[in-house]
């Protein structure tokens, strides 16, 4: 079972390194869920309050609407490459340096 | 609808609802191969570890691949495109909803999850908390958002193998339950997860084929498939129509649909297959990869049936526009197609529901059994049993449920499972994950409150009230609760953490701020 008491109580030196770390991610998580949020609900708050703008044509065939509605599915494309691009390059790194930081404290 | 009806092409010579020999055998094909899976997997499922998790050992591209099976519903499939093909712009709405609770899964909660838990999502919350109230109100939101989204499978199921297979709705919905039952309580996740990476592949495979029929007779232009729409059923299928009348209706279902993916049990649960976060990480890409091609795929469907079946066609044969991508099947590629296609969406349904019933299995025999009657001491080999036991009691709720609600509509029962799932489990589990001043009691009263509110509140809505009841107006007013309910849970959470705050948490939380990070060495 997942008892607490397992994990012994870290170091100040190893917590704190450890919420660096941990306040860092949050940030990019943040604000990358925050983006998610702010298109998504521009588009939905386009279609509930200004329909007739996304009826409005780009060429023959093709509303804004549906090139915006698409353009919601490639944003959602674009943060989550951003984000795992970032954890590859930035947060791994930090989590291997943690771990031998923690490993050196014997936890 | 602003469609001018005898535009539309002539109803083409169905073969609804007449049972089908090819499609017999596509299912059967497809059936054959999941149980020899099945029996594959069953020897190697002897643990409750093995049974809920696959023993770690699902890579991150199966898992991906497994996320994405899990997801596409035959709601996605039949449902969006039958919403395209009848409102037009409109059913974009879902198509984008569903996409975007993906990015949200995995900034905020596939990596914790995988670092954190063992089996279930109530795992995270409990971990500095008192398991038993945890688990307990964990168990509750777990149940009914499952119940939910059981019954919007079981019920589609119904109907679509009637329509496409002939067969009786109650014997459809037996099959479904035997066949979910065989692969969960035999093959555990290892199978679970082989079948929705097989109904992956087929149902991506199937809708790309269908898509690129549809674009071979517009040039391979979807523009020139949009005029066509535009200019036979009018301008108005490419804006926002009618669906949209209330607007605070859209905001709503739109937050339940964002944030509902993360709090669906058994999509948290396959974070738990694969060997690190790490890998949950790059699954959720793979998986957030292939649902936008498939929902991207949809608007091709979707508008292909409009223009080249007809809205009124598809209504005729069922209203709720369900069957617009088979139809296009059987017109651009025969009976043959239709019958592939038929056995893919069936095959959505039995892979959709095995993996609910294997989440609900482990919320009853992990979260309330062994955590909470047995106090985290099970006797060896007893919580394998109780899921096995489980197992048989959820698929015999799901064909009662199944018959019960006969006739619902099944994408709106889908929203509200999502509505519960995003005002039920997500909040505790962000403010568990992120909050160190989250209580017991806090975590617990978000949950229960979460379940509870929206539960009541979709009674009070006009969709139960007006819809169902036929009573001239409702007491609340917005069709889908998630805009008050998601707040809601929230608020309860953290200012009950204040009021009632645990000295321990905030301690036990220091403790665990490494595993969260890092995961069990």
């Amino acid at each position: 079972m997942t008892v607490p008491s397992e994990s012994p109580a870290p170091s100040a030196s190893a917590l704190r390194a450890t919420r660096r770390v941990a306040v860092h991610r949050w940030r990019v998580a943040a604000a990358l869920t925050a983006a998610m949020v702010v298109v998504y609900f521009g588009f939905i708050a386009l279609v509930a309050f200004r329909p007739a703008f996304l009826a409005r044509l780009v060429t023959d065939g093709l509303s804004i609407g549906i090139v915006l509605g698409a353009l919601v599915i490639v944003a959602a494309w674009g943060l989550t490459y951003t984000y795992v691009h970032w954890a590859n390059r930035v947060y791994d790194p930090a989590l291997a340096a943690l771990r031998v930081h923690h490993a050196e404290e014997g936890l | 609808m602003n469609g001018q009806p005898g535009a539309a092409a002539a109803a083409p010579t169905t073969s609804f609802g007449t049972p089908d020999p090819v499609a017999i055998a596509f299912f059967g094909v497809f059936i054959t191969i999941t149980l020899g899976i099945t029996y594959w997997a069953a020897r190697r499922t002897q643990t409750a570890d093995h049974f809920y998790s696959a023993g770690r050992s699902v890579t991150a591209g199966q898992n991906g691949f497994a996320l994405a099976g899990d997801y596409m519903s035959a709601a996605s499939f039949l449902g969006i495109a039958g919403l395209v093909s009848t409102s037009g712009f409109d059913g974009l709405i879902y198509s984008t909803g569903w996409l975007v609770g993906w990015p949200v899964v995995l900034f905020l909660i596939a990596e914790p999850l995988r670092n954190l838990g063992r089996y279930t999502f109530a795992d995270v919350v409990a971990a500095r908390l008192n398991p038993v109230p945890v688990r307990i109100s964990a168990a509750y939101g777990t149940l009914a958002t499952i119940a939910f989204y059981l019954i919007a499978q079981m019920v589609g199921a119904g109907s679509l193998i009637r329509l496409l297979f002939g067969i009786p709705y109650e014997t459809a919905v037996m099959i479904v339950g035997a066949a979910m039952m065989a692969y969960v309580l035999f093959g555990g996740m290892l199978a679970t997860t082989w079948v929705q990476i097989v109904k992956a592949v087929l149902l991506l495979g199937g809708a790309a084929l269908l898509a690129l029929l549809v674009l071979s007779k517009f040039g391979f232009d979807p523009r020139a498939l949009f005029a066509e729409a535009a200019r036979q059923h009018g301008a108005g299928v490419l804006a926002p129509g009618k669906l949209v009348s209330n607007p605070w209706d859209a905001i709503s279902l739109g937050l339940a649909l964002m944030f509902g993916t993360a709090g669906l049990p058994h999509i948290l649960m396959r974070f738990y297959t694969v060997p690190d976060a790490r890998a949950a990480r790059t699954s959720v890409f793979i998986a957030t990869g292939l649902i936008g091609v498939f929902y991207l795929m949809t608007f091709v469907l979707g508008f292909g049936a409009m223009v080249l079946v007809g809205p009124d066609a598809i209504r005729s044969i069922d209203a709720g526009g369900n069957m617009a991508a088979p139809m296009l099947a059987e017109l651009l590629g025969g009976r043959p197609f239709l019958g592939f296609i038929a056995a893919v969406a069936f095959a959505t349904i039995l892979a959709v529901v095995a993996g609910l019933a294997l989440s609900g299995a482990a919320a009853i025999s992990h979260d309330l059994w062994s955590s909470v009657i047995r106090r985290g001491h099970p006797k060896p080999g007893e919580e394998l049993q109780v899921a096995r036991l489980a197992t048989i009691g959820l698929a015999l709720v799901a064909i009662g449920l199944g018959v019960a609600f006969k006739g619902q509509n099944v994408a709106f029962m889908v929203g509200l499972a999502f509505a519960i799932a995003a005002s039920a489990n997500f909040p505790a589990l962000v403010l568990s994950v992120f909050w160190r001043r989250t209580s017991t009691a806090g975590a617990a009263a978000s949950m229960v409150v979460g379940t509870t509110t929206t539960l009541a509140l979709i009674a009070l809505s006009p969709a139960v009230q007006v819809d169902l009841l036929h009573k001239a107006s409702a007491i609340f007013p917005l069709k889908n609760p998630a805009l008050v309910t998601i707040p809601l849970s929230f608020l309860t959470g953290v200012l009950v953490s204040r009021l009632k705050p645990d000295r321990e948490s905030e301690t036990r939380y220091a403790a665990l701020e490494a595993r969260l990070l890092l995961g069990a060495e």
